[in-house]
């Protein structure tokens, strides 16, 4: 809105800075969505409870309906988009397309981002730790089997193609905006 | 049809390269230059006079453009529409916004259009309404009751409409019964909760006359129809698109007052104009399921065997009708005889309004309420007869031989083969096993339940007038593009019709495109609800294919010089017999029938095809669902341990995505069973508004499921397929209430009423050891 306070913020998503001025109660997925125009990012319920929001920020899982723009000034976003390389797509995606991971694929996004979290941690989950990893991600159409399956097959390639685990996250970052992610995670 | 390469085959979904790069475009990714922000002001009042409405703060706020209220635009916009009901159906005027007074919580009553989303909300606080607030009635059953606050006063009473279905000889089955089983049965109320909540974007183009609405819809078609209607423009001027929609699950099957309004807002204003409901407003604006409180009685013999079943149900409306909400409940009575020969039946229905949401189609509808009420009633005989659930379940079975099988209802039952199911599934679980093992636990103090839930449900919306559209077109470079009236939003079908269609025509997958959810791209259309997309749309695609190769056989007729019968079809090209290197491809054939001058000059250019298909009967899958569960008395939780499915939905198109229609219904069965309520207090408050209150099953709440098929072809249509969305939902629920009841046995419970939460089994666990019955048979 036109005379209100704005901060200007500069966030790296995807690689990419993205300078704005912003009002201070923008939420990240807004901005994300509204301002970068990477629509990939969904919001499901404003509450932190869906998930379908989850982005990496500052290699932290995030629910980016919940986190102010301001508070992402100088971080690095990592969102759905940014996840393939060029055509390539990421082991993670190519797990749920193979797996039949998804069915609306609203939610797909933050599962997604959600299980890269999870092998970014703990490389070779059970199915015990995975149903509790995807705990904060709500799926209505897939009754999650699908999903879970999806996450399995994504450790099983991603062990075979180490390169592949920390794909997304080729910038390099200052210790500050690390301690931020994991402030606001 | 040729031998299948792809049909039957677990074909990777068409669908996903765009969703998993997070590229799909969902309403809220469509984004026109100059787009407004709608926000609603709903009431927090379930029932209240509106005595006055000031809104000049939120109009002189900065970077609001308009604010529209009920009053001012109620001449403008037509009322919501309804479909079905009998000539008893009550339909209270159903405004956009609320005129005079509202009726629940949630109610629109003014809109704030501004210049972004926070700004329209910011305004929305600016809005002064002074409510006289109404005495309030939230219980249908006390909505009912003598004295009651009446809703619509247009009425003497809330009884929204009234009916019977009876047939066979009730009074004769009642006087032969052994033993007459009563239970009094309540399915609460669900909330859909789609992950994408609903949104509108409309745009008007004054210069060519045209308003487009995007909606997440499952019905594109039908909600042109009405739009055109409720904003009194021809139907040629209105064209919707269901974009990318992120789920529905039957509360996208229907025209909203947020459609209508964005659609007046469009043309009035001249600017696009965009809605998108947050999930609060979800809760409380998007339809409710089910909803029905119930008594059965089952009269049975002392064999098991079932004589008659008499239904007496109040089903729970809310405060207006949605677009089907008359329909349902009357599908409950139609299916009350499952999967058994009950020779006499009756469902009396009172369907009665209460100030909270509409209830409408929610996967299932009507149906899982049918399932439900026969499936846990078989296991109320078995325990008061003393007899394996399973026992009775066969005792009561059809023959395979006996189908079409006629039910008491008036159905006539395609195909099936209960039995088979059954053992299958028996055989998967353990059964006999299961049971040795219940014993032992017992008498270790561990209580293991088993729980089935043998089901038939009724599918493919329909005979009489549900048809739906399909079109195959090649073209000149021997691509192919499908169009369908079906609209489907997670199903997969942009996979499985090309999967048909490849196969017809001997063509790649990679060389289709299905095209769905654009009214100006497909002319005509019902939708994706009822289980209907593949056994109807499915088939209107196939048979328009068939007619593309029949065009293409005489064309290639025509160039070869031969008689169509003198030519072998194969991989994609006509050649003639015995001299198989003389031959046309299609895609040949396509640029001869494009180019002209060679075809005969009766032929229409081009290869394209278009045929509607409206199946002579519905369709009936059907299976057996096992649960095995252990209850833990002293927090009153639930472990699901195993869960074992036998689906039969004829033939299969694509095993994967029958899997994953199989898996995702179990679990929103599972919801209901355990987790899921819409509760409202006695002043129709809203107490579940919010993710954080309304519990949906999550990833560590379940076990793994194991899916196995029987395959029993249905007559109905060429392809045998009788379609999926639904079945996991209405066989699962009973299947996990039998299993928990199963395992309290010891404890003298004999009903729970859903959800099964951890309080009420705790509650009655404590209950049955004060009165010194708890815990040993």
């Amino acid at each position: 809105m036109d005379g209100a306070w704005k901060k200007k913020i500069s966030v790296r998503i995807n690689g990419v800075d993205h300078v704005q001025e912003v009002e201070p109660r923008l939420l990240l997925v807004h901005f994300l969505r509204d301002l970068a125009g990477l629509t990939g990012t969904h919001i499901g319920c404003e509450t932190s409870i869906c998930g379908a929001c989850t982005i990496m920020l500052n290699d932290n899982a995030v629910k980016s309906c919940t986190v102010l723009a301001v508070q992402a000034d100088g971080a690095d976003v990592l969102t759905i988009e940014g996840l393939a390389q060029g055509e390539k797509l990421h082991p993670i995606q190519e797990a749920f397309w193979e797996c039949h991971g998804l069915q609306c694929g609203f939610c797909t996004p933050g599962m997604i981002l959600t299980t890269h979290q999870l092998l970014m941690r703990n490389p070779q989950p059970t199915e015990d730790e995975i149903r509790h990893a995807l705990d904060g991600n709500l799926c209505r159409c897939t009754g999650y089997q699908h999903i879970v399956d999806a996450v399995q097959y994504a450790a099983k390639a991603m062990r075979r193609r180490p390169t592949g685990k920390r794909q997304g996250k080729e910038q390099s970052r200052s210790k500050a905006q690390r301690t931020l992610g994991q402030k606001i995670n | 049809m040729p031998v299948s390469k792809l049909v039957g085959a677990r074909v990777k979904r068409r669908e996903d390269p765009r969703l998993i790069r997070g590229l799909g475009q969902y309403v809220d990714d469509v984004n026109l230059p100059n787009t407004l922000h709608v926000a609603i002001l709903r009431s927090p009042y379930a029932h209240a006079k509106i005595k006055s409405l000031e809104s000049d703060a939120a109009r002189q706020h900065p970077g609001v453009v308009a604010v529209v209220t009920g009053s001012e635009i109620k001449d403008q916009i037509g009322t919501l529409p309804v479909s079905g009901g009998n000539e008893t159906l009550r339909v209270p005027k159903h405004y956009v916004l609320a005129v005079d007074k509202v009726c629940y919580i949630g109610e629109g009553v003014a809109a704030v259009v501004a210049e972004d989303r926070y700004t329209a909300r910011d305004a929305l606080d600016l809005i002064q309404v002074e409510y006289e607030p109404l005495p309030v009635v939230a219980d249908p059953e006390k909505a009912l009751a003598p004295g009651s606050p009446v809703i619509h006063s247009e009425w003497s009473d809330n009884v929204a409409f009234r009916s019977e279905q009876k047939q066979g000889n009730l009074t004769q089955a009642f006087k032969e019964a052994d033993k007459i089983i009563k239970q009094r049965l309540v399915h609460q109320r669900l909330a859909p909760i789609a992950v994408e909540p609903r949104g509108v974007v409309a745009h008007y183009l004054s210069s060519d006359k045209e308003l487009t609405v995007w909606s997440s819809t499952q019905i594109p078609h039908m909600l042109k129809s009405n739009l055109a209607q409720m904003l009194k423009l021809p139907e040629n001027e209105v064209r919707v698109i269901a974009p990318e929609v992120g789920g529905g699950f039957g509360s996208k099957l229907n025209v909203y007052a947020e459609e209508g309004l964005l659609g007046y807002l469009a043309l009035k204003l001249d600017r696009p104009v965009k809605w998108i409901e947050e999930r609060s407003e979800n809760f409380q604006a998007t339809i409710h399921g089910r909803g029905q409180v119930g008594e059965v009685e089952a009269a049975v013999k002392k064999d098991g065997t079932i004589l008659g079943l008499r239904y007496k149900v109040i089903a729970d409306i809310g405060a207006y009708h949605q677009l089907f909400t008359p329909a349902i409940p009357p599908f409950t009575g139609l299916m009350l005889s499952g999967c058994y020969k009950i020779p006499a039946i009756s469902m009396e229905l009172t369907a009665v309004f209460t100030n909270k949401m509409s209830t409408d189609a929610y996967r299932g509808a009507g149906r899982p309420e049918a399932t439900y009420v026969i499936e846990r009633m078989v296991d109320r005989i078995a325990q008061e007869l003393k007899i394996d659930p399973v026992k009775v379940r066969r005792k009561n079975f059809p023959k395979p031989t006996e189908f079409p099988f006629k039910t008491a209802t008036g159905l006539a039952y395609d195909s099936g083969n209960y039995q088979l199911a059954l053992s299958k599934a028996l055989k998967l679980a353990g059964y006999e096993k299961l049971r040795r093992d219940q014993k032992r636990l017992r008498n270790q103090g561990k209580y293991l339940g088993v729980g089935v839930s043998t089901y038939v449900e009724i599918c493919a919306m329909g005979p009489k007038g549900m048809w739906e559209y399909g079109k195959v077109q090649v073209e000149p470079n021997g691509k192919v593009t499908v169009l369908s009236g079906a609209s489907p939003h997670g199903q997969g079908q942009e996979t499985s019709f090309a999967q048909i269609v490849a196969d017809e025509l001997g063509i790649e997958l990679d060389d289709i495109t299905v095209i769905h959810g654009d009214t100006a791209a497909v002319p005509k259309g019902i939708g994706t609800f009822g289980s209907r997309a593949t056994a109807v749309g499915g088939i209107a695609v196939y048979q328009s294919a068939q007619k593309v190769k029949e065009k293409a056989r005489e064309l290639a007729s025509h160039l070869l010089e031969v008689d169509p019968d003198d030519l072998n079809f194969a991989e994609g090209r006509f050649s003639v017999k015995g001299v198989p290197r003389k031959g046309f491809t299609i895609k040949q054939i396509a640029q001869e029938a494009h180019q002209g001058g060679r075809f005969p000059k009766k032929m229409d250019p081009r290869l394209v095809s278009e045929s509607s298909f409206e199946p002579s009967n519905f369709t009936f899958p059907f299976g057996t669902h096992i649960c095995v569960v252990e209850v833990e008395p002293q927090t009153g939780t639930v472990e699901i341990k195993k869960y074992i499915a036998v689906d039969d939905c004829g033939k299969v198109i694509n095993p994967l995505l029958v899997d994953g229609q199989i898996q995702g219904g179990i679990v929103q069965g599972m919801g209901q069973a355990l987790f899921e309520e819409v509760i409202y207090d006695e002043n129709g408050q809203l107490l579940t508004g919010s993710l954080m209150s309304y519990a949906l099953p999550r990833a560590a709440d379940l076990p793994r499921l194991n899916l196995t098929r029987t395959e029993t072809p249905t007559p109905v249509n060429p392809l045998g397929i009788k379609g999926i969305g639904e079945a996991g939902t209405i066989g699962s629920t009973p299947a996990v209430v039998n299993a928990v009841v199963d395992a309290l046995a010891p404890f003298g419970v004999t009903h729970i009423d859903m959800p099964l939460t951890p309080q009420k089994i705790w509650s009655l666990c404590q209950e049955a050891k004060a009165a010194g019955s708890g815990g040993r048979r």
